[in-house]
């Protein structure tokens, strides 16, 4: 009965596959060419040094938000409040530069480890409430994580606004080079093909978070613990777990993580605090989260992807397409799941 | 008289049990016939067949003369035969006038509800049914609840009403009202199918009485004036051929196990547990025998640590552990292999590594500072594997691709690798079959040979004779008989409440 271990990947790639073939018909009925629209957003996404490097920008806070929400799920925490701890992630590490917690002389090093702080304590803040909630008063997590999302962005909208409004702009002044994450292009004299290379030191982060991550869930004691509540709470509490304090801590540790991606947004990509910080980033990290399969390693090739895709829906008119074959991609991802939780059969009906 | 309904020669298999085999059934009208036996004697199985959930494999069924063929519950229905089950089928946001009308195909478009709550009061009080018909089920009591389901069963017309274990979710003096009910039903004309294992229950309400024991009709139609409770119960219970089993002789020490007015409240927060007194030497295996429901369950999670008491003390090995934590249980030494083997004793999505280490992954081998030591955890499987004869495709392999015998196999590796000072046993045979309940049974011996105290509950009165050194009977919540001798229709009475403690002390 049990699955052979290629089913699952083979299963995956033919979805993808048909998911394509779907997006195709798509484009040729309302008249477009496929095969020049996959070309032009392969070429967009993946086609050189310039753009790829764009498109791990663009992973970047992907591989954040995804491992936040896989972190959690796992246990089975439904946090679709990692946008709203990725806000508040980068509000943190605001704060460290704005309300002068450093220095504006203090080195790079400890600029960047202080902004890293205050990102990770404000997301994991933003992960605390709904877990407090739900494991003393039983309140949905569901619910607390999506309504926080907005007082989230309230929040930062009252510092970009009013207290560190540059000039009367919805954004805050420009952080001194110190809180700038280290580029590509930096490298640029010694290694003149790095030249104009916008990905940031952020991206190698993201990787070794992933990696830590995927430890925690497969290789630790916790990781254990997170894993056997996820799949059956009584059977935890009769190996003696405490659910009430998991709760709590791996909304934390799912909430940090998506705090550390605001951190890395605006630290290497952005180097200011405002209001258009990410265009959903939590929330496509909900699906990255279930095409990788809720592990942390595989979160970090499907956020490539989906990096991808978004840069390419800049190229591409009309611009929905890309989203469009994202749509197509999850659907069928998801139906395919049929096939590895039954074994499919053609039975004819007996009288 | 002629007979109502007569059901002839019904087998009902299920993969790997008859729950049926050749019964006979008939009911007359107006009478309340009462279907006796132990849980998993096949009479919720004989009264699905009958209300059209279940087909029967073989026989035949005649209603009013005509032979009837059910292919739904609707067709029962439709010649008035309605089932009322244990778990109540009713939406819980909604009241009790659109609970039921659910499925019906009045009212036509417009939810005016007012005529239809009047309607329904009426039927009530026809039949001493006290309901408020705008009230929301989440507000009602179980009884209250069931009236709910007795009313839908006739405003859908029903003249035969299958009620199965009616008084198990019920209060005493709620009974008196069901029975008062019942009564002025069949004052009605209506037939009534009272599936229960309750001693009293069916001699109090029952005009006659079936008993079924493991899938065949022990005695039919049997008029309660004519037979005793002693009787009945030899009847439902009676005697199996034992196993060959080398029991040998047990050889107590120490007292491990000691309870002291232990009181604690069930999920409903009810009384489940009032004041037991218990003690479980080493070396020693206690059987605790009753009808499931009767704070076994409960007796096993306080011991456990899964739930607190309300009252009295727990001590082990002369330590008090009231109210401990499941965490400190495991870690005295404390085994328990859960009755629910897929809900609380396995994982079941989980590998068969990841469902062995549940209580060991926090020391080492196992755990090296916060990781967890993977070589070590296989290690462990695979020679748990072998040793306990864990049949499946490798180590790796979740717990719900095994079969029922093989999961209780898991478990009994996990629990019985630890050398336990203390084993609480619940069910540990509970549907497996001849071959794995030896094996099971085995295991339990030999931990009784290696010094531990086992406290064995079991529903299977042979397994509680062959296997225990002490017996003791639970009902309602407490032990009325300790160290009782394996007579099965004493201990049938004292498990339903036939007999009090006073009168097993007197000698019957």
């Amino acid at each position: 009965m049990d699955s052979p271990r290629w089913l699952a990947p083979l299963v995956s790639f033919v979805a993808v596959i048909l998911a394509l073939a779907i997006g195709a018909v798509i484009l040729a009925i309302i008249g477009g060419n496929p095969f020049r629209a996959y070309a032009h957003i392969a070429g967009a996404a993946f086609g050189g040094l310039g753009v790829f490097s764009d498109t791990l920008v663009k992973a970047t806070p992907l591989i954040f938000t995804g491992t936040a929400c896989a972190v959690a799920f796992k246990m089975k925490l439904w946090n679709i409040g990692a946008e709203g701890q990725f806000f508040m992630g980068a509000l943190g590490a605001s704060i460290v530069i704005l309300a002068g917690v450093v220095s504006e002389d203090a080195s790079r090093l400890v600029t960047l480890f202080a902004m890293a702080v205050g990102g990770a304590v404000f997301g994991a803040a933003w992960g605390f409430i709904p877990g407090i909630l739900k494991a003393k008063l039983r309140v949905n997590e569901i619910i607390t994580t999506l309504m926080l999302n907005y007082i989230a962005f309230a929040l930062v909208n009252y510092f970009i606004f009013g207290i560190w409004s540059e000039g009367g702009f919805q954004m805050t002044r420009t952080f001194q080079r110190a809180a700038w994450l280290p580029r590509l292009s930096d490298l640029a004299e010694q290694f003149p093909i790095m030249r104009g290379l916008t990905t940031h030191a952020g991206f190698i982060f993201a990787v070794i978070v992933a990696i830590i991550a995927w430890y925690i869930l497969f290789r630790s004691l916790w990781g254990y613990e997170i894993r056997l509540i996820g799949d059956n709470p009584r059977a935890a509490k009769y190996a003696g777990i405490k659910i009430t304090r998991n709760t709590i801590l791996v909304l934390m540790l799912s909430g940090g993580i998506a705090g550390l991606g605001g951190m890395s947004e605006i630290a290497g990509v952005i180097h200011r605090l405002q209001g258009s910080i990410s265009p959903g980033y939590g929330f496509t990290g909900i699906i990255i989260a279930w095409l990788a399969k809720l592990n942390p390693l595989i979160v970090i090739p499907v956020s490539i992807l989906f990096g991808g895709l978004i840069l390419a829906g800049r190229e591409i008119q009309p611009a929905g397409v890309p989203r469009l074959i994202q749509g197509v991609i999850l659907f069928m991802l998801i139906a395919s799941e049929v096939f590895l939780r039954y074994r499919v059969r053609i039975a004819r009906k007996t009288a | 008289m002629d007979n109502l309904i007569e059901m002839k020669g019904i087998t009902k298999r299920f993969p790997g049990v008859i729950a049926n085999e050749d019964v006979d059934f008939e009911l007359r009208p107006g009478e309340i016939h009462a279907l006796l036996g132990e849980n998993g004697a096949g009479k919720s199985t004989l009264m699905s067949v009958l209300a059209g959930l279940y087909r029967p494999e073989e026989g035949s069924m005649v209603v009013r003369g005509e032979p009837a063929n059910f292919n739904s519950p609707r067709d029962a229905i439709d010649l008035g035969i309605g089932m009322i089950h244990q778990h109540f089928t009713l939406v819980q946001s909604q009241t009790v006038t659109e609970n039921i009308l659910l499925g019906l195909d009045e009212p036509r478009f417009l939810m005016r509800l007012g005529r239809y709550d009047e309607q329904m009061a009426h039927i009530g009080d026809q039949f001493g049914l006290q309901i408020t018909p705008d009230a929301k089920i989440w507000q009602l009591s179980v009884g209250e609840q069931q009236r709910v389901e007795i009313l839908k069963m006739l405003y859908r017309g029903v003249e035969v009403l299958i009620m199965d274990e009616p008084t198990s979710v019920l209060a005493p003096q709620e009974i008196e009202e069901l029975f008062h009910t019942l009564r002025s039903m069949v004052d009605e004309g209506k037939s009534i199918v009272f599936i229960s294992h309750k001693l009293n229950e069916v001699m109090e309400i029952a005009d006659r009485i079936t008993v079924l024991r493991q899938g065949k009709v022990t005695e039919a139609g049997i008029d309660p004036a004519t037979t005793s409770k002693a009787e009945l119960a030899t009847l439902m219970v009676g005697r199996k051929v034992l196993f060959d089993l080398q029991v040998g002789t047990s050889n107590p020490g120490e007292v491990v196990l000691e309870l002291d007015g232990v009181s604690a409240t069930n999920d409903k927060r009810l009384p489940a547990l009032r004041g037991i007194d218990l003690k479980v030497h080493s070396g020693e295996i206690v059987g605790v025998a009753g009808v499931a429901g009767n704070g076994q369950s409960e007796l096993g999670e306080v011991i456990t640590g899964l739930r607190t008491c309300t009252d009295g003390r727990i001590e082990v090995n002369g330590k008090d552990v009231t109210n401990q934590s499941a965490r400190s249980s495991i870690d005295i030494g404390v085994a328990h292999i859960p009755e629910d083997r897929t809900h609380v004793g396995t994982a079941p999505n989980l590998s068969i590594t990841d469902n062995i280490i549940m209580k060991k992954y926090r020391v080492p081998p196992l755990a090296r500072r916060a990781s967890l030591d993977r070589d070590a955890a296989q290690d462990m499987a695979e020679g748990l594997k072998e040793e306990y004869s864990i049949l499946a495709p490798s180590i790796e392999t979740p717990t719900r691709m095994l079969s029922g015998g093989n999961v209780q196999r898991v478990i009994l590796a996990r629990e019985l690798s630890s050398q336990p000072m203390l084993l609480v046993a619940m069910q540990p045979t509970r549907g497996l079959d001849v071959g794995a309940i030896e094996g099971v049974q085995r295991l339990l011996l030999e931990q009784r040979e290696s010094g531990a105290a086992i406290l064995l509950v079991s529903e299977e009165l042979e397994e509680i004779f062959i296997l225990s050194d002490r017996i003791v009977v639970m009902y309602e919540g407490e032990i009325v008989a300790d160290g009782v001798e394996p007579d099965p229709a004493k201990i049938g009475l004292l498990m339903t409440g036939g007999l009090s403690a006073q009168a097993s002390e007197r000698g019957l």
